[in-house]
C-alpha cells in the first residue's frame, strides 16, 4: 500500500505531512484548551496589527512570534526546510493583498476555518474551506496554463 | 499563564508548518494542482491536524472553562452569507497564486525575508483596506 502510494506520488511526503499536521493540531489544541480561543492566524494577525478586536494583544503577539520560532527550531532539528517561492515579487504582492482582503472578509484562513473549524464541524468553516480549496485549485490551473508554474 | 500557553501554541504550530511542507509554496501549489502533477501531502497535513483538533473539541465540550482563562471565547455565528463565501473565494485565489497562506508566510519571514516579507506586508495592506472600506460603509 505504502509502496504503491510512493510510486504513484513520488514527490509526496505523507509521513512528514501527517507528523506536521499532528503538531499543528497540538498547537491548535493548546490554544483552545489553554486560553480558550481559536488558533486563527489571519485573525491574530489583524489583532496584532490593530485592525480588529479579539484576543488580548500580548496573547496574539506571542502566538504569532511562536510561528517563526517554532519553524526555526524544527529547521534546526531536521536540517533545513526546503522551499521554492514564486520568483515574481509582484505576484507575491498581489497574492498577499488578495489573501489579506479575503481572510478578513471570510473571517479566517487555513488555520481558523481549515483546521479549527473543520474539526468542530462548523458549517461556516466547512463551506469556507471547500470554497478556498476550490478557488485555489482553479487559480493554480490557470497560473500553470499561463506558464507561471514554479 | 495564558500568554505562555499562547506562545507554546505558536511554537507547536510553527514547528508543524515547517515539518509538514506547508512552508514550501511549490508543494502547496502541487497540492492544488489536481489537473497536473498532484501532490497529496497537504491532505495528510489536514488529516493529522483535524484528527488532533477533533479530540481537543471533544475535551472542550466537557470543560466548563479553559485552563488559563475565565471563559471560552469562540465564534458563535452560524450565518453562511456572501461575505463568508466571497472572502473564502478571494483567499483561495491568493493561496493559489502565492502558494502561501498567512501562517506559513509569517513563519517564513525568518527564512525568506524578502519574498515572505512582500507577501505579509501586502496582506496587512489588504486587511487595512478592508477595514477602511468597512469603516466608511459604517
Amino acid at each position: 500500500m505504502f509502496d504503491w502510494f510512493m510510486q504513484t506520488f513520488p514527490d509526496a511526503q505523507p509521513l512528514h505531512g501527517l507528523a506536521g499536521g499532528v503538531l499543528i493540531g497540538l498547537g491548535g489544541a493548546v490554544m483552545l484548551l489553554g486560553p480558550g480561543r481559536i488558533a486563527g492566524i489571519s485573525g491574530m494577525t489583524a489583532r496584532v496589527a490593530g485592525l480588529s478586536g479579539g484576543a488580548p494583544w500580548p496573547l496574539a503577539a506571542l502566538f504569532l512570534a511562536g510561528l517563526p520560532a517554532g519553524a526555526l527550531a524544527m529547521a534546526a532539528l531536521i536540517g533545513g526546510i526546503p522551499a521554492l517561492f514564486p520568483p515574481s515579487l509582484v505576484l507575491l504582492a498581489i497574492a498577499g493583498l488578495v489573501t489579506g482582503v479575503g481572510t478578513r472578509l471570510g473571517s479566517g484562513c487555513t488555520s481558523g476555518h481549515g483546521v479549527c473549524g473543520l474539526s468542530r464541524l462548523s458549517p461556516r468553516s466547512i463551506v469556507a474551506t471547500l470554497t478556498f480549496v476550490a478557488t485555489g485549485m482553479m487559480t493554480v490551473a490557470l497560473v500553470n496554463a499561463l506558464g507561471g508554474g514554479i | 499563564m495564558r500568554n505562555l500557553m499562547a506562545l507554546l501554541s505558536g511554537l507547536l504550530f510553527g514547528a508543524g508548518l515547517a515539518l509538514s511542507g506547508m512552508m514550501n509554496p511549490a508543494r502547496v501549489r502541487g497540492f492544488l494542482d489536481i489537473a497536473g502533477d498532484w501532490d497529496p501531502t497537504l491532505a495528510f497535513v489536514m488529516g493529522g491536524a483535524v484528527l488532533v483538533m477533533a479530540l481537543a473539541w471533544a475535551l472542550q465540550r466537557r470543560m466548563h472553562r479553559p485552563l488559563a482563562c475565565e471563559d471560552f471565547a469562540l465564534p458563535g455565528t452560524r450565518l453562511i452569507d456572501a461575505r463568508l463565501i466571497g472572502g473564502a473565494a478571494l483567499f483561495g485565489v491568493g493561496w493559489g497564486l502565492g502558494g502561501l497562506c498567512p501562517g506559513p508566510a509569517i513563519a517564513s519571514l525568518v527564512f525568506h525575508p524578502v519574498s515572505a516579507g512582500v507577501f505579509v506586508v501586502a496582506m496587512l495592506a489588504g486587511m487595512l483596506a478592508l477595514r477602511l472600506i468597512d469603516t466608511l460603509r459604517g
